[in-house]
C-alpha cells in the first residue's frame, strides 16, 4: 500500500531525529510534517463507527488484521494537524507489526523520549491516549 | 463605589477615573504569585481567565491561615477554634451579601459553585413548581450548566425547555424573547455574560420583562462576577449563580442568591446534618435559611477564602479596573480585526473579557498547543456551549479571556504568537 510507517518510518527512526531538534519550533514542525506523509485515509471511512470519542479534534482509526503476515495495519486520520502528526508517530511503532510486538512496545517510555509525553495525558482531550488503548485493544484481541 | 449599569458594558456610564497606570499594573500582579512563573521557558501569559481566576495573595494566606490555626467544624463546637472558624464562616457570608447587595445575609446559600447552584434551584424551587407543559425560557448562548439542570428538571416533570434565539453576533433576539414571554414561561434562566462569545445581557431589563410575564428569573453570574461588582436588588432577579473561582477565590465554593420568599418556600435538596432542627424517625423538621440547604460540613476553608477575596476586591479600584479592562478588549479587538485569517466569533455591543476566534482554518486546538508552546495559556473547544457552537457551524474557537491583572503587552505578544503560529499550520 505505499504507508512508511512502521516500515521505513520506524519509532527508532524518529527517536534519533527528535534528538536532534533542540527547540519547541523545529520539533512541532517536524511532527506537524510526519502527520502529513501518513497515506490519505478515504473519507468514506470517516463515520461514527471509527471515530474515536470524548476528543477535542476528530480522531478516526481503522485497524486491519492480515492472518497471512499476522500483521495489523492501521488507516488513521485526525481534523488536528498536531494531533495528525502525534498519530503518525504513534503509527511509527504500531503499524505493520504482529499484535504481540504492539503489547510488548513501551509507548510511555517512547512519548518520554521525545519529550512529547504530556500529549499522552488523557487530560489533553487529543484523542491520543483512546487512540493508544484502541489499538492495543485490537492487538490484545488478536493476539 | 459607584455600581456599575449591568444593562450596559463595563466601563461606560463610570465618573471618570484614570485607567491603570503601568507601577499599578506591576503592583497589582506581583500580588499574584501564579503570574510570576514561566511556562516553556516564556513569562506565562494567562489569559484563560473565563474558566478560572489567579488567586492573589490575600486569599492564599486566608486560607493557609485558616489551616494552620483556625481549623475546626462550623456551629457546632463548644470550644474556641469552632468559635473562630464559626465567625470567620459567617462573616464571610455576611461580606459577600454586602457586596452583591443582598437584602440580608442568610440569603447567599453556600454551594460548590454555579453548577450546584443552579441545580439546586432547578431541583427544589423547579420540582416542587413547575408541572407539565410548563415553559423554561434559557437563551442558545448558555452554558452547558444552565441547560442540562432543566432538561433533566423537564424529564422529570415535563416541563418544557424554550430558547431564546441568538443572533450571528451573538445578541439575544429581543423581539422573540418578548413573544416568548406571552406564553407565560414559569422560569426565565439567562446568562449574565456569555462565556464563549463575551456578550452582556441586558439582565435588569430582561428581569423587568420576565417579571411583568409572571416568570421567576434566574440569572447565571459565573462570567459576571470576575469583571465588576454585580448588584442583585438593582437587577431585580429571583436568583443570582455564581463561583468563588471565578472571582479571585478559591476552587469548589460559590453561592447561590435567592429571594428569601421563593428560599423559605423551596424544600430542602441534600439531607443530613446542619440542615436539620430536629431529627425524629417519624418527623425530621428542617433548619431555617440558610442552613436549610447547607447539608453537611460545609467547605469552610473556601468559604474564607472567598471572604477574603470579597474583602481584597473591596479594597480595589474597581473602576480603574472596568476601565482598563475595556481598554484591553478594545485593543485586542482592533489588533484581531487587523490581523488577516482571523474571524472574531462574537461581536455583541456590549462584551465583557473574552475574545473569541478562528484562525484560517485551523483547528482552535493546534492554535491552543503552538500559542502554549509561547508561553500563553488559552482556552480552545466548545468552551461547554455546544449548542451555539452549533448555530454557527462551527466545532468550538480560541478563547483568550482577559482579567484586570492582564497588560496591553501581553496583548501585543499574543498577536505576535498568533502570527508564528499562522506560520506553521
Amino acid at each position: 500500500m505505499g504507508n512508511p510507517f512502521g516500515s521505513e518510518i520506524t519509532s527508532d527512526i524518529l527517536l534519533d531525529d527528535i534528538g536532534f531538534l533542540d527547540d519547541w519550533e523545529t520539533r512541532y514542525r517536524y511532527i506537524i510534517d510526519l502527520g502529513k506523509r501518513l497515506p490519505e485515509m478515504s473519507e468514506s471511512l470517516k463515520i461514527p463507527e471509527t471515530l474515536l470519542g470524548g476528543c477535542q479534534s476528530q480522531v478516526w482509526i481503522v485497524p486491519h488484521f492480515e492472518n497471512a503476515t499476522r500483521t495489523l495495519t492501521f488507516e488513521v486520520d485526525s481534523d488536528a494537524f498536531i494531533v495528525k502528526g502525534l498519530l503518525a508517530m504513534v503509527m511509527a511503532a504500531y503499524n505493520q507489526k504482529t499484535p504481540e510486538q504492539i503489547l510488548q512496545f513501551d509507548i510511555e517510555h517512547y512519548f518520554a523520549e521525545t519529550g512529547l509525553l504530556r500529549h499522552l495525558s488523557p487530560t489533553r482531550g487529543n484523542g491520543l491516549k483512546s487512540m493508544v488503548k484502541r489499538i492495543q485493544g485490537v492487538a490484545k484481541e488478536n493476539s | 463605589m459607584a455600581r456599575v449599569d449591568t444593562s450596559t458594558s463595563m466601563g461606560t456610564n463610570l465618573s471618570a477615573s484614570a485607567p491603570l497606570d503601568e507601577s499599578e499594573l506591576n503592583a497589582l500582579r506581583e500580588q499574584f504569585p501564579t503570574l510570576q512563573q514561566s511556562v516553556h521557558g516564556k513569562p506565562l501569559i494567562y489569559f484563560d481567565n473565563a474558566a478560572t481566576t489567579q488567586k492573589p495573595r490575600a486569599v492564599i494566606d486566608a486560607l493557609q491561615q485558616y489551616y494552620c490555626n483556625d481549623n475546626s467544624n462550623v456551629h457546632r463546637g463548644a470550644h474556641l477554634l469552632a468559635d473562630r472558624a464559626t465567625q470567620g464562616f459567617e462573616e464571610a457570608r455576611i461580606a459577600l451579601a454586602k457586596y452583591l447587595n443582598a437584602e440580608a445575609a442568610e440569603q447567599i446559600i453556600w454551594t460548590r459553585g454555579t453548577t450546584e447552584s443552579i441545580n439546586l434551584v432547578a431541583q427544589t424551587w423547579g420540582r416542587s413548581q413547575l408541572s407539565k407543559g410548563d415553559e423554561i425560557l434559557v437563551s442558545a448562548m448558555e452554558h452547558h450548566a444552565n441547560i442540562v439542570p432543566w432538561q433533566l428538571l423537564c424529564e422529570a416533570t415535563g416541563a418544557l425547555l424554550k430558547v431564546i434565539p441568538v443572533s450571528g453576533d451573538g445578541e439575544l433576539d429581543l423581539e422573540v424573547y418578548a413573544n416568548l414571554l406571552t406564553r407565560r414561561p414559569k422560569l426565565v434562566a439567562i446568562t449574565h455574560v456569555s462565556n464563549a462569545l463575551g456578550t452582556i445581557n441586558p439582565v435588569k431589563q430582561l428581569t423587568e420583562q420576565a417579571h411583568a410575564a409572571g416568570a421567576t428569573v434566574l440569572i447565571d453570574g459565573a462570567q459576571a462576577m470576575p469583571h465588576w461588582q454585580v448588584d442583585v436588588q438593582d437587577i431585580g432577579c429571583d436568583f443570582y449563580a455564581f463561583s468563588g473561582h471565578k472571582m479571585f477565590g478559591p476552587t469548589g465554593i460559590g453561592a447561590l442568591y435567592g429571594k428569601r420568599r421563593l428560599l423559605e418556600a423551596m424544600p430542602p435538596w441534600h439531607g443530613g446534618g446542619e440542615m436539620i432542627a430536629r431529627v425524629s424517625f417519624e418527623k425530621t423538621t428542617y433548619n431555617e435559611l440558610p442552613y436549610k440547604f447547607e447539608a453537611g460540613t460545609p467547605h469552610i476553608a473556601g468559604v474564607i477564602g472567598l471572604g477574603a477575596a470579597v474583602q481584597w476586591l473591596n479594597a480595589q479600584n474597581r473602576e480603574a479596573f472596568c476601565r482598563h479592562e475595556d481598554s484591553l478588549l478594545a485593543y485586542a479587538h482592533a489588533q484581531a480585526d487587523d490581523f488577516k485569517g482571523i474571524t472574531r466569533i462574537g461581536r455583541a455591543r456590549h462584551k465583557a473579557g473574552v475574545l473569541s476566534f478562528l484562525l484560517n482554518q485551523s483547528h482552535p486546538q493546534d492554535v491552543g498547543t503552538l500559542l502554549d508552546q509561547q508561553g500563553i495559556a488559552v482556552r480552545t473547544g466548545h468552551h461547554c456551549a455546544m449548542p451555539i457552537m452549533d448555530q454557527y457551524r462551527i466545532p468550538g474557537t480560541v478563547r483568550a479571556s482577559f482579567a484586570f491583572y492582564n497588560t496591553h503587552q501581553e496583548v501585543d505578544a499574543l498577536f505576535r504568537a498568533l502570527h508564528k503560529v499562522v506560520s506553521f499550520l
